[in-house]
């Protein structure tokens, strides 16, 4: 029996070097649901969504301290296996970040990676993420082509695929549409809806309508705090802190 | 656009494009000078046959292999070295004082002259190892020499490759290595193909580094422990002691298209597989 929340966050405080970034951040990600972070720039949602999947771990300066309960096990445990938290974290960039190979290689990167080599296998994953993406009908004739050649929406469906190939239980998504036009964001706005049947998704968004249409559950961040968190639809009609009423409205931020 | 700042540009692109066709001009007049006066000198003979009283008669035949031979054994090594040391560099450390000083010292090691490395291989590789006047010998000082031109060439390529490659390649749950290997190195085919040509040419064409290790026999070497003479080194033996002119310009001449040879299949080899890559 899988619990109801993916992630449970407890006390997350987080630095770089000196400046701290994150303070005392507590938050509930539920299981199929899409949580929207919002806040202006420069207010640790990034940093937070980076800390779910250990991406931060790059940054040589960073240090980490609280709880972060994924499936009830604490990620930042040493005994934690990074690679298989990413692998079932996975997590989809502000620019549509494609590697230059083929389209297909792509998609399979992840599953061989992990392993697999079986063709028709590798046909079957790519035939169904590329769908669960909305993006096979345009690219099925092009798979062995290169994935720079794509629109920038298309690439950045490609890289919700690559995500999606080794079997994620979240993705987490930062700033996914910042990059493209608003055609190929609604594109990708629609296909989220469709995807939080099957997978929990984070999604770090400027735009407030965004959050609004597509969220569950929205957090507001200020200044590395969480001020306030609720359904979306709470926040947005009647949000308890002036604060976050002050920013959805668009008085600051 | 005013006219005065019409006539600037133009005369701007005149001067550039002047001195892009000086420096064209001193290349092929080097080239054609070469070539016209060593071409006629290459024959059959001269490319198969051992040479005959000291290079005055015969041809280059050991001293062809011997030079193929001493760049092989240095590119061997240099290769995953120097590919090594920048991928850990670049990739794996995270820019700590050791690393610092390792890049420091290559730095100096690519500005050294080559009568230094010589005099080093002589003292290291040829006494104290006890190699002997070989190709061994000759192939490891030009091992050093080579080096840090292909570390510097692999870090520049790598620096070019975007993070974001490797955060997407992370970000499905691949390790550190997976992600140099399958994502990072297949970015940086070009850049390093283009170190390793650079470091062929400077050891292809090397004399003083491996006059001082090689020995200088005319013999065909046919173990790495033979001594044995590169061309260059041909050349400086055939004019310093006035022995013949016409085959020091056929050795030149050779020398130039083996290069030229050289350099073409790594380009090659560096587009087709860029290409793979980028399909």
């Amino acid at each position: 029996m899988q619990k109801e929340n993916v992630f449970e966050i407890e006390n997350l405080n987080l630095h770089y070097g000196a400046f701290q970034a994150l303070i005392d951040v507590g938050i509930i990600i539920p299981r199929q649901r899409i949580t929207a972070l919002i806040g202006p720039s420069g207010c640790g949602k990034s940093t937070f969504i980076r800390t779910l999947n250990r991406m931060n771990d790059l940054i040589p300066s960073c240090r980490v301290e609280g709880k972060v309960m994924f499936d009830g096990e604490d990620i930042y445990d040493k005994a934690c296996d990074v690679i298989a938290l990413r692998k079932k974290v996975g997590m989809v960039f502000q620019r549509p970040n494609p590697f230059p190979k083929t389209v297909y290689e792509n998609v399979v990167y992840g599953p061989k990676i992990h392993g697999e080599k079986n063709k028709d296998r590798l046909d079957e994953i790519v035939e169904r993420t590329l769908k669960e993406v909305a993006l096979w009908d345009e690219v099925k004739n092009r798979l062995n082509k290169s994935a720079l050649g794509l629109s920038g929406g298309q690439q950045q469906r490609l890289c919700i695929a690559r995500a999606l190939a080794v079997g994620p239980e979240v993705v987490l998504m930062d700033e996914p549409t910042s990059a493209l036009d608003p055609i190929a964001t609604l594109k990708i706005e629609e296909l989220m809806s469709g995807l939080c049947e099957n997978y929990t998704i984070v999604i770090v968004t400027h735009n407030m309508q965004q959050a609004a249409r597509i969220s569950d559950f929205t957090a507001f961040f200020l200044n590395g705090v969480i001020v306030e968190t609720d359904t979306t639809e709470k926040i947005f009609a009647n949000p308890a802190n002036t604060k976050t009423e002050e920013y959805i409205t668009g008085r600051f931020g | 656009m005013s006219s005065s700042k019409r006539r600037k540009d133009i005369a701007y692109y005149g001067v550039i494009a002047a001195l892009s066709v000086f420096t064209l001009f001193c290349l092929i007049v080097i080239i054609v000078y070469i070539t016209s006066n060593g071409l006629p000198h290459i024959t059959w003979e001269f490319l198969t046959e051992r040479p005959r009283s000291m290079g005055k008669e015969g041809g280059i035949f050991p001293i062809i292999v011997a030079t193929l031979y001493a760049t092989a054994i240095a590119l061997v090594i240099a290769c995953p070295i120097g590919i090594g040391a920048a991928v850990f560099f670049k990739e794996y450390s995270k820019g700590g004082r050791f690393i610092q000083i390792v890049r420091i010292f290559t730095e100096v090691l690519a500005g050294i002259p080559s009568i230094v490395f010589g005099l080093f291989g002589f003292a290291f590789f040829v006494v104290f190892l006890g190699l002997g006047w070989s190709v061994l010998s000759g192939g490891l000082t030009l091992f050093m020499m080579i080096l840090p031109t292909i570390v510097r060439s692999t870090e520049e390529s790598l620096e070019t490759v975007p993070m974001s490659y490797r955060e997407g390649s992370l970000s499905v749950g691949a390790t550190r290595w997976q992600t140099t290997v399958k994502v990072v190195l297949p970015c940086c085919v070009k850049g390093i193909v283009t170190g390793v040509i650079l470091g062929v040419g400077r050891a292809v064409g090397e004399t003083a580094a491996v006059m001082l290790t090689m020995g200088g026999a005319l013999r065909l070497p046919l173990s790495p422990f033979d001594a044995g003479r590169t061309m260059s080194m041909h050349m400086f033996v055939l004019t310093s002691e006035g022995l013949s002119m016409e085959k020091t310009f056929a050795t030149a001449a050779l020398l130039i298209i083996i290069i030229l040879i050289i350099n073409s299949a790594a380009n090659l080899i560096g587009r087709k597989v860029g290409a793979i890559n980028s399909a």
